[in-house]
C-alpha cells in the first residue's frame, strides 16, 4: 500500500475515533475549547508516531523471534506506558515551556486506547517500518482533525440553548455520533478515486 | 507439559520485561529530575487533594501551583479543606488568615416527601432530576421541591447525598464538603447552603402564593408572615412568598417561631440531622 493511500486511510477513512470509536475519552474530555484539544491532538500525534516505530521494532525483532508473538498485547502496554512517562520526563527537562503546554494531556495518552489500537493495527496489516511509522502520524492527524472539530462544535454549543439533561457530555456524544455518520462518506471509494 | 512450558516462558518473559522497563524509568527519572518548587509541595500537602475542582483549577495541583506563584490571592477557595486548609495555607505562604469562618453545608429545603406534595403525573422515566425538569418541571405540582430523583448524588464528590426512600435526598452535612455542585445542578434550586452550625431551617422553597403552595403541599411556606412580624429580631424575612431564614444576627424568638408556624415548615436543623441519620441504618 502506497503511503498516501496511508495516511488517507487513517485520516479519513478509518478514523480511530469517527470510524474506529477509540480513544472516546480525551476525544469527550479534552474536547471542550480549541487550545486544549489542539495540544491533546500534538501530544497523541507525537506519541503515537514514537508509538508505532518502537512497537513493530519490539514485536518484529524481539517478540516474533522468541516465538511469544501471543504476548504482543500485554507487552504493548507496558511499552507505550512507559514511553509516554519517558517521553514526559524528556520533555519536562529540555523543553519546559512545550512541557506546560501539553500539561496534563501527557499522563492522559498512558491509557489512551487509540495509541494501543494503531499498534496492534500496524501488526495486524502487516506494514513494514515505515508504513508502521506514517500509519502512527497519519492515525495521530486523524485524531487531531476530529478533535479539533469536536472542539469547534463544542465551543459554538456554549452560546446554544441545550436542554438541561443533555448539557455536557450527552449533547458532545450525540454530536459525535453525528459526526461519525458524517464521515461514513468516507469510504474505499475515496482511495479507489485517488489513487486508482 | 508443552502448554505449561509456554506459559511459565510468557509470564517470565513479561515480567523480566516490565522489570526491565521500570528499571528504566526509575534511572530516567533520577537522570532526568526537575527541581520541583518547595512552595507548591508544601501547599499541596496541606490542600486535601480530592480533585473535586471546587476552587476552580483542575485539581488542588492547579491551585497550589496558583497560589505558590502568587497568581491567586484568595486564600480561602478550597472550601473542602476548611479550616485546616486554611491555617496550613496561610502557615506556608506567611499571610494571616482568619480560620473562624463556618463551613457551609447543602441542604435540601423541601419537606415534601411522598404523600405530602401532591403530584401532577406519574413519571417513569430516566432518573435525572434535569431529565424530569423538561416535562412539565418536573412530576410534582410544586416546581420549586426537591424531585427526588438524585442528579445531586451523582454529582457529589464524597458520597454525602442520598435518597430517603419516600420521594426526597438529604445530605449528610459531616460528609459534606461545600464545594456547591449539588447546588448548580439542582434544576428546582430546592438546594441552598447554610451553615454547619445552624439552628433553624425553613425547609421549603416554594415562591408560589399562599393558597397554591397549600394546595400543592401539606408542608410548604405559605408566607403568612407570622414568623416575620411576631418576632422581627429573629431573622426570619418574607421573600417572594417564602420564609428566608438569616443566620448572621440570631436574635430572640427563632425556636418559638417554630411552634408558631402554622404550616410546620420551620424545623431545627440539628434534630433532623440526628433523626436522619438514625434512619440511615
Amino acid at each position: 500500500m502506497s503511503y498516501f493511500a496511508i495516511v488517507i486511510t487513517y485520516i479519513f477513512i478509518s478514523n480511530l475515533i469517527l470510524a474506529q470509536f477509540l480513544g472516546l475519552c480525551p476525544f469527550i474530555g479534552v474536547s471542550k475549547n480549541v487550545e486544549s484539544a489542539v495540544g491533546m491532538g500534538f501530544a497523541v500525534t507525537f506519541v503515537m508516531s514514537i508509538a508505532s516505530l518502537v512497537t513493530w521494532a519490539l514485536y518484529h525483532l524481539i517478540l516474533m523471534p522468541l516465538g511469544l508473538a501471543y504476548l504482543q498485547t500485554i507487552v504493548f502496554i507496558l511499552t507505550i506506558a512507559s514511553l509516554v512517562q519517558l517521553v514526559e520526563m524528556v520533555v519536562q527537562k529540555y523543553s519546559p515551556v512545550l512541557y506546560k503546554a501539553l500539561g496534563i494531556y501527557l499522563p492522559l495518552i498512558t491509557t489512551n486506547c487509540a495509541v494501543m489500537g494503531i499498534a496492534l493495527i500496524n501488526i495486524k496489516s502487516g506494514y513494514n517500518v515505515l508504513e508502521s511509522f506514517t500509519a502512527g502520524i497519519a492515525a495521530g492527524m486523524g485524531f487531531l482533525l476530529a478533535i479539533l472539530l469536536m472542539s469547534a462544535i463544542r465551543v459554538q454549543m456554549e452560546t446554544e440553548r441545550v436542554p438541561r439533561f443533555l448539557k455536557g457530555a450527552p449533547i458532545a456524544f450525540i454530536s459525535g455520533g453525528l459526526m461519525a455518520m458524517a464521515f461514513m462518506a468516507f469510504d474505499n471509494s475515496l482511495l479507489n478515486n485517488l489513487v486508482g | 507439559m508443552d502448554v505449561i512450558l509456554r506459559i511459565f516462558w510468557g509470564f517470565l518473559s513479561t515480567v523480566l520485561f516490565g522489570g526491565l522497563l521500570g528499571l528504566g524509568l526509575a534511572v530516567a527519572s533520577r537522570k532526568l529530575k526537575v527541581e520541583k518548587d518547595e512552595t507548591v509541595e508544601a501547599l499541596d500537602g496541606v490542600l486535601p487533594g480530592l480533585n473535586c475542582g471546587a476552587c476552580g483549577y483542575a485539581g488542588c495541583g492547579g491551585y497550589a501551583e496558583a497560589l505558590a506563584a502568587g497568581k491567586d490571592e484568595d486564600l480561602t477557595k478550597c472550601k473542602p479543606g476548611g479550616a485546616v486548609a486554611l491555617a496550613g495555607i496561610g502557615k506556608i505562604l506567611g499571610v494571616e488568615v482568619d480560620t473562624n469562618a463556618v463551613r457551609m453545608v447543602a441542604y435540601v429545603h423541601c419537606l415534601g416527601k411522598e404523600g405530602v406534595a401532591s403530584r401532577s403525573y406519574n413519571y417513569e422515566g430516566l432518573e435525572d432530576c434535569n431529565a424530569a425538569t423538561v416535562l412539565f418541571s418536573g412530576d410534582k405540582d410544586c416546581k420549586y421541591g426537591c424531585l427526588g430523583l438524585g442528579s445531586c448524588m451523582n454529582v457529589c464528590p464524597t458520597n454525602a447525598i442520598r435518597k430517603t426512600g419516600d420521594g426526597l435526598v438529604v445530605v449528610n452535612p459531616d460528609l459534606c464538603i461545600s464545594c456547591g455542585k449539588c447546588v448548580d445542578i439542582c434544576p428546582t434550586g430546592v438546594m441552598r447552603m447554610i451553615p454547619e452550625d445552624a439552628d433553624f431551617v425553613v425547609a421549603c422553597n416554594s415562591r408560589d402564593k399562599g393558597k397554591l403552595t397549600k394546595s400543592n403541599c401539606k408542608v410548604g411556606c405559605i408566607a403568612c408572615k407570622i414568623c416575620e412580624k411576631k418576632f422581627p429580631e429573629a431573622g426570619y424575612k418574607i421573600q417572594d412568598n417564602l420564609s428566608i431564614l438569616g443566620y448572621d444576627n440570631r436574635g430572640p424568638g427563632r425556636a418559638e417561631a417554630v411552634e408558631k408556624c402554622p404550616a410546620k415548615c420551620i424545623i431545627p436543623y440539628r434534630e433532623v440531622k440526628i433523626e436522619e441519620a438514625s434512619s440511615a441504618g
